[in-house]
């Protein structure tokens, strides 16, 4: 393994937005700095909507191009700011137009189209709390997460609501509306065709009132146990995409910029949205999944100057070869960064090497809102860190104790990563779930779930999760959601589901079953399992791989001991198995 | 070896990845992954399972070549 930090020159660090430029008046980073940047509601308080659109759209930037779509068969559509303002001017009209009011949750699930983008934005301007679904979901985590957010409305296309809303759509009686959008909207039973719609409404909206603490986004996360957590995102939240636009991303004026994360997660969200809005830069949305070249060629042809990836999509690249990228150049290309999972030391080098720019790994979570830990560009880099702690976050590692924290000083020492709770866009709470909330929390200081460590220069290395979470292409899904789906099978006695490490995607998913009593193991159950976990669940969250077990290992408690699953697939030792039920 | 033989290997191939999809179902004009829940990962499985099923090199440069259930079996016919 390589090792070693890469360097940046003094002239590359002179242009970078880092630290200085939020303290510029000599005195340390003060979020009221933050906010005095941004403009406020004509009539006080804050809404993301109003700077991250209507601010430019009023202003010099009315013309500047703030979305630039590219279609999967190559095309262009391109939005700008005014257009921008016009157009979820109209959603929100939309949303008032079916009763649906501040406070009201809109989910949206599709691809990245432009309608996507418009609706996050409008129903943010009506003060309508949006949560986002990915669309490679299946029919279950839809509905479990529009029953949990207690979702009112929703958007989607066509082809979506038939694939994997309608099965389900009679269990959901709190979501009265539906919008459908593209090929095949008209005329589908219990829906609203969004085009009709929006012709129909007015392109005038005045932003009501709204708190800086008013719930904006509700990003549906996994733990271990039980259904996932609604982490609940306040308007304020956009002092941090604000600043982590400018301190992580580096974003000038005049970027390109192109978030490669699907907005049905969070980074695509707060990246792939509203941070580059926020400063008035161009963002590239793209249609179409991965594909190597096609991703060399966006870089080459739409001069992306700011890339945000994630370590699958390099690691990706890197198996494509250096070939590949030898036949495109993207001069325009100035500063790659990465999140999801960490980055290995190596794709850090490829990058530098290959790529032609070293790539700056940062870490967050959903609950985290935004970018908190980073390698910025005006840092040196040390591959395999996440970096340090962004101005206005004070992390540290800690160590859980019955009589409160224990604070590691040495460096190098592994413990739990915390966060002195305070940052804007830190999650407000788990929707209905009090009790949840108030266990990630010791005193002062927000508890991540993350095993790390601290080195002597205050670079932050990730070490593993401290709990049963999988990880998947940057995605965390909850083993208890996947095993609840395989038990729904009639054949399946009980079920484990583990991450299996894979240098691709980080983790795959990898589900362990025993079979009830008049059922065999063969290759054909494994593949019905497999169709019924992937119907069910989705690609995203169903298992790739299945094995049949003749039993479980579990605590005297009953829970099935995943940590044993996962130590016997990867030949480990055991550990401690003194909980383990004997049988 | 002729189409109807390369479009049942190519479905063969799906289902070793995505066994419940129905063969009838699928439009083959229409973009493969929208009608096939395929992530990335899911993706690269099938074309290396096309690759051994046919043993038919596929460089990373053609995927994009690769976008309905028609362009797989073309791509295939024309290299079998």
């Amino acid at each position: 393994m390589r090792t070693g930090v890469i360097r940046k020159s003094a002239a590359a660090l002179r242009g970078a937005q880092g630290l200085a430029d939020f303290e510029a008046r000599g005195g340390a980073f003060r979020w009221e700095d933050v906010r005095a940047r941004l403009e406020g509601l004509p009539g006080g308080g804050l809404n993301i909507a109003h700077e991250a659109v209507e601010r430019h759209a009023r202003g010099a930037n009315a013309s500047r191009i703030a979305f630039r779509f590219l279609r999967r068969d190559g095309t262009l559509t391109e939005l700008d700011f005014a257009r921008l303002s016009r157009l979820t001017n109209r959603y929100a009209n939309v949303l008032r137009a079916l009763g649906v009011g501040k406070g009201d949750r809109l989910f949206v699930l599709a691809g990245r189209i432009p309608e996507l983008y418009v609706a996050v934005l409008g129903a943010l301007k009506n003060g309508t709390v949006v949560s986002p679904l990915f669309s490679a979901f299946g029919p279950e985590p839809i509905a479990t997460r529009i029953r949990l957010g207690a979702g009112s409305v929703l958007l989607t296309t066509a082809s979506l609501y038939r694939r994997k809303v309608q099965g389900v759509r009679a269990s959901l009686p709190g979501l009265r509306q539906v919008l459908v959008c593209g090929e095949g909207s008209e005329g589908i039973p219990g829906t609203i065709d969004l085009a009709r719609s929006m012709d129909a409404a007015s392109d005038e909206f005045e932003i009501p009132p709204t708190d800086p603490e008013d719930a904006a986004l509700l990003h549906f996360t996994s733990g271990t146990t039980g259904t996932p957590k609604g982490a609940v995102h306040v308007h304020d939240a956009v002092l941090m995409h604000y600043m982590t636009g400018a301190v992580a991303l580096d974003l000038h004026p005049d970027d390109v910029f192109w978030c490669t994360a699907d907005p049905g997660w969070v980074t695509g969200t707060s990246y792939g949205i509203l941070a580059p809005l926020l400063h008035g830069v161009t963002s590239l949305v793209d249609e179409a999944d991965f594909d190597a070249e096609r991703w060399y060629r966006i870089l080459q042809d739409q001069r992306v100057s700011v890339w945000y990836t994630a370590p699958t999509a390099i690691r990706m690249l890197m198996k494509a070869g250096a070939q590949l990228r030898r036949e495109y150049r993207f001069p325009a290309l100035r500063f790659v960064a990465s999140v999801g999972e960490p980055l290995n030391p190596e794709a850090v080098w490829w990058g530098a090497e290959v790529l032609g720019l070293p790539i700056h790994d940062n870490w967050w979570q959903t609950e985290t809102g935004g970018i908190l830990i980073a390698n910025t560009a005006a840092m040196d880099i040390k591959p395999g860190s996440m970096g340090k702690p962004l101005p206005g976050i004070e992390a540290a590692i800690v160590h859980r104790r019955e009589t409160g924290l224990d604070f590691v000083t040495a460096p190098g020492e592994e413990g739990e990563l915390a966060i002195r709770r305070g940052w804007p866009s830190m999650f407000r709470g788990y929707l209905g779930e009090e009790e949840r909330y108030r266990k990630c929390f010791a005193g002062d200081w927000y508890l991540t779930g993350d095993l790390a460590r601290r080195d002597a220069d205050g670079y932050y290395w990730f070490v593993g999760r401290a709990d049963d979470v999988i990880k998947s292409a940057g995605h965390l899904i909850g083993p208890f959601e996947v095993e609840s789906a395989l038990m729904e099978h009639p054949a399946v006695a009980e079920a484990g589901v583990i991450g299996k490490p894979d240098e691709t995607v980080g983790e795959v998913v990898k589900a362990f079953v025993s079979l009830k009593s008049g059922f065999e193991a063969s290759e054909a159950l494994r593949m019905e399992l497999l169709g019924h976990a992937r119907k069910r669940l989705g690609a995203a969250v169903a298992p790739k791989e299945i094995a049949f077990v003749a039993s479980l290992p579990r605590t005297r408690s009953g829970k099935i001991m995943r940590r044993l699953l996962k130590a016997r697939e990867l030949g480990l030792p055991e550990g401690d198995t003194s909980t383990l039920e004997s049988s | 070896m002729d189409e109807g033989e390369i479009r049942a290997g190519v479905i063969a191939t799906l289902r070793m990845i995505a066994p419940e999809i129905e063969e009838a179902a699928i439009e083959a004009d229409a973009p493969l992954r929208d009608q096939v829940d395929l992530d990335s990962m899911d993706w690269l499985n099938v074309i290396l399972g096309l690759h051994e099923r046919f043993g038919i090199d596929i460089p990373e440069a053609d995927y994009g070549r690769l976008g309905t259930l028609k362009d797989v079996v073309a791509y295939l016919a024309a290299r079998a």
